[in-house]
C-alpha cells in the first residue's frame, strides 16, 4: 500500500481548520449551529433539567405517600403530578437523553465529521425543546395534564376530562414524536452511509448497533403513539368518535395503539442503555467484549420481538385467554436475548481484570438491578400472576427497576465515562463513588419494598391510603429511599459543577478505551477528524497502533477522506459491506432554518391548543415557508 | 463463596417477609382465600423459588467475575465464552421459561372457567363507587358483595363511563370494566371472611376511594342475607327515622338515590336500600358512623373531593332525621 | 474558541481502501426511512379501520350507504397513473433531457391535482360527517391524511419544477427529483391500500 507523505497538521493549520468549522459566536451561533456535538450536549443538558424536575415531582409524591391520609397534596394535584412525572421521564428525559448521547458520540465512533443530516439534527433538538416547554407551560395556567402518562380513554376524552389539561399531553406527545422520528432517520442513514472506510457492520461498536436497533424501533413504533395521541386530540378538539363507545368507537382501540408503541418504547430505552454498558465494561475489564456477535444478534432479536408483546399491558382487559397466551409466550421468550447479553458481560469481566472506576461501579449497579427487574418482568409475563400484579405496586417496582435502574444507571455510567471527552474535564472519583453508593442503596430502598406493597394489595396511582392495611412502614421506607436516591443524584450534579470549574484536564483517552471517539482531543475539535481513520478492527485504538488515517484522493469518492476534506467542510460517504468510499458529502453551513421551522410547528400546535385558527394557520405558513426554503437549498449543491 | 451465602440468606429473609404478608389483615394476595388467588399464590411461590435461585447464582457470577481480577494476575481464564453465553444465556433460561410456560398454560386453564351453577352478580364501575346487582334475585346494593363459600361466583363487569378494574386480592386476580364491553370474572370463595377490594385502574380524581368489600359467608348465612335483602326494608322503627324517611324523599336525595319501597328512585348515586349495614361511606372514604354520615351529607366535597355528591345545605333537624333513617336501613 | 491540540494518539497516513461506484444519495436513503415511518402511520390507520369494523354490528353503520365506486375508481386510476409521467421525467433527466423533466412533472401535477379536486368534491357530496360516528371519523381521517400527503407532494412537485426551470438539475445531479419521485410513488402506493380497504372491501361482504 503506497503511503503519501502527509504529516499531521501543525497547530497553525489546525487553527485555520477550526475557523472553517466553528459556529458564529453568541446568540446567532446558538440558534444556527448544526454541529452534532453542540446539539448532543444541548440534548443532554436539557434532558437532565427535565430529569431533575421529574425527580423533584417524584419526591413531592413520595412526601405525600410517606404516611397514611397525608395532606401534602390534594387528589387533583397528586394525579397531575404522577401524570407529569411519567410523561417527563419517558418523553422528555429517558428517550431524548439517549438520543443526545448518540448525537454526540455516534459520528465520532464511526469516524466521521458530522451526521448525515446536520440541519435535521438541529431541527430535532428544537422540536424536543419546544415540545417540553409546551408541555410544562400547562403549569403556567394551572392546568397540568392529569389523566396519567398513558392517558387511557374514555377518562381522557372530553366528557370526563373537560379541561384543557389533556391537550398539553396529547398535542405534546404527538409533537415530540417528530423529534424522535427525525433523530432516528438521522442515526440510520448516518450509520449506513458515513462510516469510516473499513468499518464493516461487524466492526461497528455495539453502542452503534444499539442505536441502529433503537432507530428502527422508533420508525415503526412511534407512529402508533402519534395515532393514539392524535386521534385522542381529534376526538377532544373536533368531536370525532374514535374512542366514543356509544358512537362505534372503541376503548380498547386506544390501548392497542398506545401499547403497540408503549412496549417497544421501553426497549427503545433499554437497548441503547445496554449499548452503553457494552461500551463501558470491556474498557474497565481491559479486554474486548466477549460474544460480540451474540450481543449484536440479541439486540436485533429484541428489536423484532418487542413488537410482539404489547398486549401484556392489557392482560386484565378481558380478552380471550388464547390470544393473551400468545403474548405471554413471546413476553417470556424475550428474556432470552437479554440473558445472552448478561452472560456476555459476565464473560467479559471474567476474562478480564476489572478496575472499579466510577463508570464501572454504575455498570455493576446496573447489572444487579437489571437482573432483578428482568426477573420480575418474566414473572409478570406469566398471565395469571399478572392478573394479581398488574396495576399494583408490584408493577411500579418492576417498571422502576427496568426504566430507572436499567436505564438511568447506564446513563450515569455514560456520564462518568464520556463527560471527560465532552467537557475536557475529569469528574471526581470520590464524589462519583459516593454518588453511586447513595444512588444504589437509595434506589433499592425506594423500589424493592414496592414489590411487597403490591402483594399487600396496594394499587397504583392512589394519592393516599388508610392506615391499618399494613402499608404504612413500607411506604415510609420507600419515601426515605427516594430521598436518598435523589441525594445521590445531587452528588453527581455537584461533582459536575465542581469538575467544570476545577476538574483535572482530561487527556484524549483517560480510560484507555478502544473506539474512535477517544482518538480525538478532549473536548474534540469541531471537525472531529482532520483525516478520517481507516478501520481494520472492532477495537481500532487497541489493535491499530499507530492509527491509520486516510489520505485524500483526487476524485469525488476519496476527496473528503483526508485533510482537504476537512478544509472543504465535507465528510466522506461510504457504502457496501466494507464501507468503501463512494462520494463526498458537503456538510451544511450553520443556519437558523431548523429553528424557524420548529418554531412554526410549535406555533401551529399552540393554535390547536387555544383553538385559534389564525394561530394555527400562521404556524403552518411559517413552517411551510421554512420547509420550502429548506427544500430549495438542498440536494443539488 | 461468602457472597453467595449472603445472597442466599437474603433470599430466605425475603421469603419470610413475603410469607408474613400473608398474615396481614386485609388485602394480601398471598393470603389466598379464593380459588383463583390460591392458584396464583402457589404459582408465585414456584416462581419465587426459581427467581431466588437465578438471582443468587447469576449475581454470584457477576460478583465473582468482577472481583476475581483483584486477587492476582489471572493467568488467563479457562472460561469458554461461547459455551458460557450459550448455556447461561440461552439453554438454562429456555429450560426455566419452558417450565413457566407450562405452568402458565396449566394455571390459566384452571381459572375463570364457567361452573355448572354459579351465583350471578352484575357489578358496574361508577365514578367512584361500585354498583352491585344480583341477577334473578332483585337485590341491588353498592360497594359490598355477599357471596356463599364454596359456590362459584360469576361477576359480570361493566362500565358506562371510564375504565375501572375490579380487584379483591385475597380472592382473585383483577378484571377491568371497559365501556362498550362486557367482562366476566369467576372465582369461588373458600373461606368465610370479609375481603377488601379496590379499583385498580386509574379512573379519575377519586380513583383512590373506590374500595369495596366481598363478604363470604356460609351458604346458610348467605341465603338469610339474600332473602332479607330481596324484600323491601321494614318501616323505620323510631320516630326520628320515620321523619327521616319522609325528609329523604322530599329533599334532593331522592333525585339521585334509590331506597326500594319508597318514592326515592334516583339512579345517579348508589342504591341506599341497605345502607345501614355498610361498613364505609363513599366507597371507603370514611367509616360509616352517624357523625361521618352527617358530615358526608353536608360536606361531601371535603370528605371526598371531586365526588359527584354535592355539598348539601341542610337544617340540623333534617340531618339528624335522615342520618337516623339511613342508618336504620339494614 | 481556543484552538484544540492535535490528538495524542499517533497516526500514520495511508491510502484509503478502493472506492466503489457512487450509490444512491443520502437524501434518497433518508426519504426511504421517512416512507417507512409514514407508511406505518397508514398501516395503523387501516388497522384501526378494520378493528373498528370488527367490533361494529353493522358496517357502514345504519344510515350510511356503501361507498360509491364509479367516480373514485376513475380518479384512483388517474392518481396511480400519475406515477408514470414521473418515471418518464426521471428517466429523462437521467439522460439530460430537461424538457422531459419539466413536462413529466407538469403532467403528473395536473393528474394529482385532479385527484385532489375530486376528493374535495366527494367530501362535499358525502352524507355523513367525521363527528357522526367512528365510521365517519376513520373514513375522513384516513382519506384526509392521504389527501394531505398528496397536497404536500404537489407542493414538492412545484419546488422541483421551479428547480428544473432554473436549470438546477442535471443528468448526474438531480437528487431533488429522485427524492420527490420516491415520495410520490409512495403516496400513490398508499392509495392502493386505502382504496382497497375503505372503498372496495365493504362491497365484498
Amino acid at each position: 500500500m503506497a503511503t503519501t507523505d502527509v504529516r499531521p497538521e501543525p497547530l497553525e493549520a489546525r487553527e485555520e481548520l477550526e475557523e472553517i468549522w466553528e459556529d458564529d459566536p453568541g446568540v446567532p451561533g446558538f440558534f444556527s449551529t448544526v454541529d452534532h456535538k453542540r446539539i448532543g450536549k444541548r440534548y443532554i443538558y436539557t434532558c437532565f433539567i427535565f430529569f431533575f424536575v421529574g425527580g423533584l415531582i417524584a419526591l413531592v409524591m413520595r412526601a405525600q405517600l410517606a404516611g397514611p391520609e397525608n395532606t401534602v397534596l390534594s387528589a387533583q394535584a397528586y394525579n397531575s403530578l404522577f401524570t407529569v412525572h411519567g410523561t417527563t421521564m419517558i418523553f422528555l428525559f429517558n428517550t431524548p437523553v439517549l438520543a443526545g448521547f448518540a448525537n454526540y458520540l455516534l459520528p465520532m465512533m464511526i469516524g466521521t465529521r458530522d451526521m448525515a443530516f446536520p440541519r435535521l439534527n438541529a431541527f430535532s433538538y428544537w422540536i424536543f425543546l419546544f415540545a417540553g416547554v409546551f408541555f410544562y407551560s400547562s403549569f403556567l395556567i394551572g392546568s397540568p395534564p392529569d389523566g396519567g402518562w398513558f392517558a387511557y380513554t374514555p377518562l381522557t376524552t372530553k366528557p370526563f376530562s373537560p379541561g384543557v389539561n389533556m391537550e398539553f399531553w396529547g398535542l405534546g406527545v404527538a409533537f415530540v414524536g417528530i423529534s424522535t422520528t427525525v433523530g432516528a432517520v438521522n442515526f440510520i442513514v448516518t450509520t449506513f452511509k458515513l462510516r469510516a472506510p473499513g468499518m464493516s457492520l461487524n466492526r461497528l461498536p455495539i453502542f452503534v448497533w444499539s442505536m441502529l436497533v433503537f432507530s428502527f424501533m422508533v420508525i415503526f413504533a412511534v407512529p402508533a403513539v402519534t395515532l393514539a395521541a392524535g386521534l385522542l386530540e381529534l376526538d377532544r378538539l373536533f368531536g370525532t368518535a374514535f374512542f366514543a363507545p356509544g358512537a362505534g368507537g372503541s376503548t380498547l382501540l386506544y390501548q392497542h395503539l398506545f401499547w403497540f408503541w408503549g412496549h417497544p418504547e421501553v426497549y427503545i430505552l433499554f437497548v441503547p442503555a445496554t449499548g452503553m454498558i457494552s461500551a463501558i465494561i470491556p474498557v474497565f475489564a481491559r479486554r474486548p467484549l466477549a460474544g460480540y456477535l451474540w450481543v449484536a444478534a440479541s439486540l436485533v432479536a429484541i428489536g423484532f420481538m418487542s413488537f410482539g408483546v404489547w398486549v401484556h399491558h392489557m392482560f386484565a382487559t378481558g380478552m380471550p385467554a388464547l390470544a393473551l397466551s400468545f403474548f405471554a409466550a413471546v413476553s417470556l421468550l424475550i428474556a432470552i436475548p437479554s440473558g445472552v447479553q448478561f452472560f456476555a458481560w459476565i464473560a467479559t469481566m471474567w476474562q478480564g481484570r476489572v478496575r472499579f472506576s466510577t463508570p464501572m461501579l454504575f455498570a455493576l449497579g446496573f447489572l444487579l438491578v437489571f437482573l432483578l427487574g428482568g426477573i420480575t418482568g418474566v414473572m409478570v409475563a406469566v398471565l395469571p400472576f399478572d392478573w394479581q400484579a398488574t396495576d399494583s405496586y408490584f408493577i411500579v417496582a418492576h417498571l422502576h427497576y427496568v426504566l430507572n435502574g436499567a436505564v438511568v444507571f447506564p446513563i450515569f455510567a455514560a456520564l462518568y465515562f464520556w463527560l471527560p471527552k465532552i467537557t475536557g474535564r475529569m469528574l471526581g472519583e470520590r464524589l462519583g463513588r459516593a454518588s453511586f453508593w447513595t444512588m444504589f442503596i437509595g434506589f433499592n430502598l425506594a423500589f424493592f419494598p414496592m414489590h411487597i406493597l403490591g402483594f399487600l394489595g396496594m394499587p397504583r396511582r392512589v394519592y393516599t391510603y388508610s392506615s391499618g392495611l399494613g402499608w404504612d412502614s413500607l411506604n415510609l421506607l420507600v419515601s426515605v429511599g427516594a430521598f436518598a436516591f435523589a441525594f445521590g443524584v445531587l452528588l453527581t450534579l455537584i461533582n459536575f459543577a465542581v469538575s467544570m470549574r476545577r476538574g483535572a484536564l482530561a487527556p484524549d483517552n483517560p480510560w484507555g478505551a478502544d473506539t474512535l471517539e477517544w482518538a480525538t482531543s478532549s473536548p474534540p475539535p469541531d471537525f472531529n477528524f482532520e483525516a478520517v481513520p481507516v478501520v481494520a478492527s472492532r477495537h481500532p485504538l487497541w489493535d491499530q497502533q499507530p492509527l491509520p488515517v486516510a489520505v485524500s484522493g483526487d476524485d469525488d469518492a476519496t476527496r473528503a477522506l483526508g485533510v482537504p476534506g476537512a478544509r472543504e467542510h465535507t465528510t466522506p460517504v461510504t457504502g457496501g459491506l466494507r464501507a468503501a468510499p463512494e462520494a463526498t458529502m458537503h456538510i451544511p453551513e450553520p443556519t437558523v432554518l431548523p429553528c424557524i421551522l420548529a418554531a412554526g410547528l410549535a406555533v401551529f400546535v399552540t393554535g390547536l391548543l387555544v383553538q385559534a385558527v389564525v394561530v394555527g394557520v400562521a404556524g403552518l405558513v411559517l413552517g411551510g415557508l421554512g420547509l420550502v426554503w429548506w427544500a430549495w437549498r438542498t440536494g443539488e449543491q | 463463596m461468602s457472597r453467595m451465602r449472603h445472597a442466599a440468606a437474603f433470599a430466605w429473609v425475603l421469603a419470610a417477609v413475603l410469607a408474613l404478608t400473608a398474615c396481614s389483615d386485609n388485602t394480601s394476595a398471598l393470603d389466598a382465600h379464593g380459588s383463583e388467588a390460591r392458584h396464583i399464590a402457589g404459582l408465585w411461590w414456584l416462581m419465587f423459588g426459581l427467581a431466588a435461585g437465578v438471582y443468587v447464582v447469576v449475581a454470584g457470577f457477576i460478583l465473582v467475575a468482577a472481583f476475581r481480577g483483584r486477587r492476582r494476575e489471572p493467568s488467563g481464564s479457562r472460561l469458554r465464552p461461547n459455551t458460557f453465553i450459550a448455556v447461561g444465556g440461552v439453554v438454562v433460561p429456555t429450560l426455566i421459561l419452558l417450565v413457566l410456560a407450562v405452568v402458565t398454560v396449566t394455571t390459566t386453564g384452571a381459572l375463570r372457567k364457567a361452573g355448572s351453577d354459579p351465583l350471578r352478580i352484575e357489578v358496574t364501575g361508577e365514578r367512584w363507587w361500585w354498583s352491585v346487582r344480583y341477577t334473578g334475585r332483585a337485590i341491588v346494593t353498592a360497594n359490598e358483595l355477599h357471596v356463599p363459600v364454596g359456590q362459584q361466583v360469576q361477576i359480570g363487569l361493566d362500565s358506562d363511563n371510564v375504565v375501572h378494574s375490579f380487584w379483591v386480592p385475597e380472592l382473585a386476580g383483577k378484571v377491568d370494566t371497559i365501556p362498550g364491553q362486557h367482562n366476566v370474572l369467576r372465582f369461588t370463595a373458600e373461606k368465610a371472611g370479609t375481603y377488601l377490594g379496590v379499583c385498580a385502574e386509574f379512573c379519575g380524581i377519586q380513583h383512590t376511594h373506590m374500595g369495596f368489600r366481598v363478604i363470604a359467608e356460609s351458604p346458610g348465612t348467605f341465603e338469610r342475607w339474600a332473602t332479607a335483602h330481596a324484600s323491601p326494608p321494614r318501616q323505620p322503627a323510631s320516630e326520628l327515622a320515620a321523619q327521616g324517611q319522609v325528609r329523604f324523599q322530599a329533599l334532593p336525595c331522592a333525585g339521585c338515590h334509590t331506597v326500594r319501597g319508597t318514592e326515592a328512585r334516583g339512579t345517579v348515586g348508589p342504591d341506599l336500600t341497605d345502607f345501614g349495614s355498610r361498613a364505609t361511606i363513599g366507597a371507603g372514604a370514611v367509616e360509616n358512623t352517624p357523625e361521618n354520615l352527617g358530615r358526608w351529607m353536608q360536606h361531601a366535597q371535603s370528605v371526598k373531593p371531586g365526588a359527584l355528591m354535592p355539598n348539601l345545605t341542610l337544617s340540623d333537624n333534617d340531618v339528624r332525621a335522615v342520618v337516623a333513617y339511613l342508618e336504620s336501613l339494614r | 474558541m481556543t484552538a484544540t491540540a492535535p490528538p495524542m494518539v499517533p497516526t500514520v497516513p495511508v491510502a484509503p481502501p478502493a472506492a466503489r461506484s457512487r450509490g444512491r444519495d443520502i437524501g434518497w436513503w433518508g426519504m426511504v426511512v421517512v416512507i417507512a415511518t409514514e407508511g406505518t402511520i397508514f398501516l395503523g390507520l387501516l388497522s384501526t379501520y378494520f378493528f373498528l369494523r370488527a367490533s361494529a354490528p353493522r358496517w357502514p353503520p345504519a344510515g350510511i350507504e356503501l361507498p360509491e365506486l364509479p367516480l373514485i375508481s376513475v380518479f384512483s386510476v388517474v392518481l396511480i397513473a400519475s406515477s408514470i409521467p414521473i418515471f418518464w421525467a426521471e428517466a429523462g433527466i437521467r439522460a439530460g433531457r430537461q424538457a422531459t423533466l419539466r413536462i413529466g412533472l407538469l403532467i403528473s401535477f395536473i393528474m394529482g391535482a385532479a385527484f385532489l379536486g375530486h376528493q374535495a368534491y366527494e367530501y362535499s357530496k358525502l352524507t355523513f360527517g367525521w363527528t357522526d360516528n367512528a365510521y365517519g371519523s376513520i373514513f375522513f381521517v384516513t382519506t384526509g391524511l392521504h389527501g394531505l400527503h398528496v397536497l404536500v407532494g404537489l407542493l414538492m412537485n412545484l419546488v422541483v419544477q421551479a428547480k428544473a426551470w432554473s436549470r438546477k438539475l442535471s443528468s448526474d445531479r438531480h437528487v431533488s427529483m429522485q427524492v420527490f419521485s420516491l415520495y410520490w410513488h409512495f403516496v400513490d402506493g398508499v392509495w392502493v391500500f386505502v382504496f382497497a380497504s375503505l372503498y372496495l372491501s365493504p362491497h365484498l361482504r
